[in-house]
């Protein structure tokens, strides 16, 4: 009979973590105006969500904080309180701590019960200030409401008559769940009247037959009081009575049972009775389940962590679908031609083949953009994380983001958080100066600092500038001679000085703050992004600013299907991804160029592109060794562009590609491998590699030589 | 061969097991008679064409599709420094279960697979010292089958990460 609402703990730890997501927005946004309304309403609506989530679910002490929240904000909304930059930061910290609660409820850990006591209280000793003020406004406007305020305010509690009408189960409705509401706005007793209550023989399982008069007590508006019933207005007759000093005598209430017990006789007293009242009976079950999981989730220590999942627009599924749709068409109908096949339909089942496919591509692609996010998952955190360091730093900074929308594979998203983090505080903490030193360079007050995505060939580019200081030359050459990354007097390009700083162990940071200089270093950002298959650069000028450059892969390249390009050379055939080639040409020799004898240049349009011989860099026994009877392949990596000298072209086809590294090892030049249709293997070149290679041929060689067993 | 499918039995393995023996698969190179753990087996396979790797050593053959999984193939002639030989469909590759840091499957190229041995453990000999003129960390022991000397090889040292090139 019962429910088991556990089902729905993970929609509502999603919902709750996007809610927290959207509320944070909504307090930097009020940070940097006026009291925006819509905000406002927002992050009420949020708290609402999670409060009463919450409550359903049994998570009370989750339930209670955001209530806090949520009386804040709904002040705020009423016209009361005001964002000031405290009332916020102290927001934001309560989001903080309510995302901390959640996350501890669903791994089932422990709170930090003394930071949720320490940020509630200063939480509602805010609120209590704002109220005063409030009170002190209204008294000198002197105008209608004040009285229904000052009432509101001195209110010690209401005594609330709540008769349902019978058919109030019927309605969905469930009384437990608004006197746990009621609990949570303050103390609760709870009577319950069962004089309507007919012998058993004339009961109605279904129909309500009880009444309950409660106490609360507390500073409760009576506006919070008639939300609750809001939903029951028709169903019952409700008197609510304000509790005057000389009712709050016991006597005069009575019997006062708590709550669930109260239910509970009532649930019992029916259970003796032997009526299966549905709805009264999963009451119980409800509220003990929800108990229990609080109570497990205090023993087991233990995180149970939650399985990756991703939200997937239900436009990308329907298009899935779709395809599925024709691709089951293109199934019949090649099963159709196969059933009686005469040569005359052989053009029938090219097409066929041809729309399967056309289909399976389709679907492939689909397929991957469900994986595909909008970078702004990995953005959303920045203007909290500008807010923070800015607020700590006392600078001024303006937070620009564009192309937030560019969508990113999942697993890349997840692996350049990190790096995008360190960058955007290095930004913030070495290149934007304080807003005195700005002005005294002739520079507006707040800097700024953009993050700028965009699409650029197959990758994905985003830029990270600020227009601070750019990077202090002397300062990182000081450092490089004293770590003895350099040698002194050793005369260095601006430019090759600012590629040491993504030396490993590299770090300029004048002192270890908390902020950053721990030592992280731009090394770490430059392996953790190449390991994507990316890059990163940087670009400065001193007094204006830096740019940082990230070109990542939108797929990782192990989840990737790819178009690939087989070519042959030296009799053995290799695949390069369709992606990193230009074009194909046949080699005029008027267009040959040497540099020193040796070096080959090729003429390609007016610039000229270094000939890489294949067969050289991976040491294979040449066929075709004269460039005019072979072809060359223009290839780009890195920005770079090469001409591969290859002996021939062959087919085209998607590739799904295989690590090497799984049985054997990384080869330089190769980035894994492929299975052909004909069973063989096939190996795919790693354009930038095989640039490498060709640079330095010791790179492949150096293992080559020092291992001769036996 | 014909031996192989009674040792992949479980329980006679367990029963072997029980008087302190274990069981190797010989193989020969040259007149010379190698044995490597039997449980380290994977398959027995013909030979087949394999994609060369480019700068990789000149022992290893290059890599196979072993149903979907990309695997490297070692000449173990030539990674012993022996003369190399022509292959042919009755070459023989073993595919081995390599323990590293993770599990790998390497291919080994030998001349020709004899015979599945139960040895005893104690009967084991250990490598004789032949200082720097021959690496011994791959083998295990020397062992006596009929008479015969067998090699028994530590394929994990043999085949590793690091020896693979």
């Amino acid at each position: 009979m019962s429910i088991d609402i556990s089902q729905f703990h993970d929609v509502f730890f999603k919902e709750s973590f996007a809610g927290l997501d959207a509320m944070e927005r909504g307090l930097l946004k009020l940070d940097v105006g006026a009291a925006d309304i819509d905000a406002i309403n927002i992050i009420f609506k949020v708290a609402h969500s999670i409060r009463g989530g919450a409550a359903t679910f049994g998570f009370m002490g989750v339930s209670k904080f955001a209530y806090v929240i949520e009386t804040m904000f709904d002040e705020m909304r009423n016209g009361q309180g005001e964002a000031s930059v405290e009332s916020t930061n102290l927001l934001l910290d309560a989001v903080d701590v309510l995302r901390e609660m959640l996350t501890a409820v669903q791994q089932k850990m422990e709170t930090d019960d003394d930071r949720i006591a320490d940020i509630r209280q200063k939480l509602e000793a805010m609120m209590a200030d704002n109220d005063e003020l409030q009170a002190d406004a209204e008294v000198t406007q002197a105008n209608g409401k004040q009285s229904i305020r000052e009432s509101d305010i001195s209110n010690i509690g209401w005594i609330i008559e709540f008769s349902p009408h019978r058919h109030l189960f019927q309605t969905g409705n469930d009384p437990v769940r608004m006197f746990r509401e009621l609990d949570s706005l303050g103390e609760l007793t709870i009577e319950v009247i069962d004089d309507k209550l007919p012998p058993f023989t004339d009961l109605d399982p279904e129909d309500c037959y009880l009444k309950w008069i409660l106490t609360l007590r507390g500073n409760v508006a009576e506006s919070e009081v008639v939300e609750i019933f809001e939903w029951v207005d028709d169903d019952c007759d409700l008197v609510i009575t304000p509790l005057s000093h000389d009712t709050v005598k016991p006597a005069i209430i009575g019997e006062q049972i708590p709550v669930t017990s109260a239910l509970q006789e009532v649930i019992a007293d029916a259970g003796q009775l032997e009526v299966a009242d549905a709805m009264m009976l999963t009451l119980l079950p409800t509220e003990i389940t929800s108990n229990t999981t609080e109570q497990a989730t205090k023993e087991k220590s233990t995180p149970a962590k939650a399985a990756a999942s991703i939200r997937v627009g239900t436009d990308k599924v329907d298009s899935l679908l779709n395809m599925v749709g024709e691709l089951v068409i293109t199934q019949s109908m090649l099963s159709q031609i196969g059933e009686n096949f005469t040569p005359e339909m052989l053009p029938l089942l090219i097409d066929g083949l041809a729309q399967l496919e056309r289909n399976t591509r389709e679907m492939q692609e689909g397929i991957i953009r469900t994986r595909m996010l909008p970078i702004s998952f990995a953005f959303n955190r920045f203007p909290r994380l500008v807010h923070d360091m800015t607020d700590k730093m006392g600078k001024k900074v303006e937070l620009k983001l564009t192309g937030e929308q560019t969508e990113l594979d999942k697993t890349v998203m997840e692996k350049i958080s990190d790096p995008l983090v360190h960058l955007v505080r290095n930004s913030l903490e070495h290149g934007l100066e304080t807003p005195e030193a700005r002005v005294a360079a002739g520079k507006d007050e707040t800097g700024t600092l953009q993050l700028k995505v965009f699409h650029q060939g197959g990758n994905i580019v985003i830029e990270i500038h600020d227009d601070g200081a750019g990077l202090n030359e002397e300062k990182i050459l000081s450092k490089a001679i004293e770590k003895g990354l350099v040698s002194e007097g050793e005369m260095l390009s601006p430019e090759k000085i600012h590629e040491l700083i993504f030396l490993p162990g590299f770090s300029t940071a004048d002192m270890v703050t908390d902020i950053s200089g721990r030592g992280m270093g731009m090394g770490v950002v430059r392996k953790n992004i190449s390991s994507l298959g990316g890059t990163v650069d940087v670009f400065s000028k001193r007094g204006e600013g830096s740019i940082f450059t990230l070109c990542l892969p939108r797929l990782p390249l192990t989840s990737a299907i790819m178009d690939g390009q087989t070519i042959r050379v030296a009799d053995e055939n290799y695949i390069i991804p369709l992606i990193s080639i230009i074009e194909t040409v046949e080699i005029k020799a008027v267009d040959v160029k040497r540099v020193l004898g040796k070096g080959e240049l090729y003429k390609l349009g007016d610039e000229y592109v270094p000939v890489i011989r294949l067969y050289d860099v991976f040491n294979l026994t040449p066929k075709i060794t004269v460039l005019e009877e072979g072809l060359l392949v223009i290839v780009e990596g890195e920005g770079q562009k090469n001409g591969l000298f290859i002996d021939d072209l062959l087919g085209q086809q998607q590739v799904v590609i295989k690590s090497l590294e799984t049985n054997y090892r990384k080869v330089i030049g190769i980035s894994g491998a492929t299975i052909l249709g004909n069973g063989t293997v096939a190996l795919i070149l790693n354009v930038p590699e095989v640039m490498a290679l060709y640079r330095d041929p010791t790179l492949g060689k150096m293992k080559l030589n020092n291992d001769h067993a036996a | 061969m014909s031996k192989l499918h009674t040792m992949s039995d479980p329980l006679d393995l367990i029963d072997q097991k029980k008087d302190g023996s274990e069981q190797y698969l010989t193989f020969l190179l040259d007149d010379e008679e190698y044995g490597v753990e039997i449980l380290r087996v994977q398959e027995i396979k013909g030979w087949d064409k394999v994609t060369h790797v480019p700068n990789s050593p000149h022992y290893l053959c290059g890599v196979l599709n072993l149903r979907g999984a990309i695997v490297p193939v070692v000449d173990l002639r030539l990674r012993f420094g022996m003369a190399a030989r022509v292959y042919t469909p009755t070459t023989v590759v073993v595919v081995l279960k390599v323990d590293g840091i993770t599990q790998r499957i390497v291919g080994i190229v030998v001349d020709s697979v004899s015979d599945a041995h139960a040895v005893l453990v104690a009967a084991i000999k250990p490598v004789p010292d032949f200082g720097s003129s021959i690496n011994t960390d791959f083998i295990s022991g020397l062992v006596s089958i009929d008479n015969n000397m067998t090699i028994l090889l530590n394929i994990d040292n043999l085949l590793g990460v690091e020896a693979l090139g």
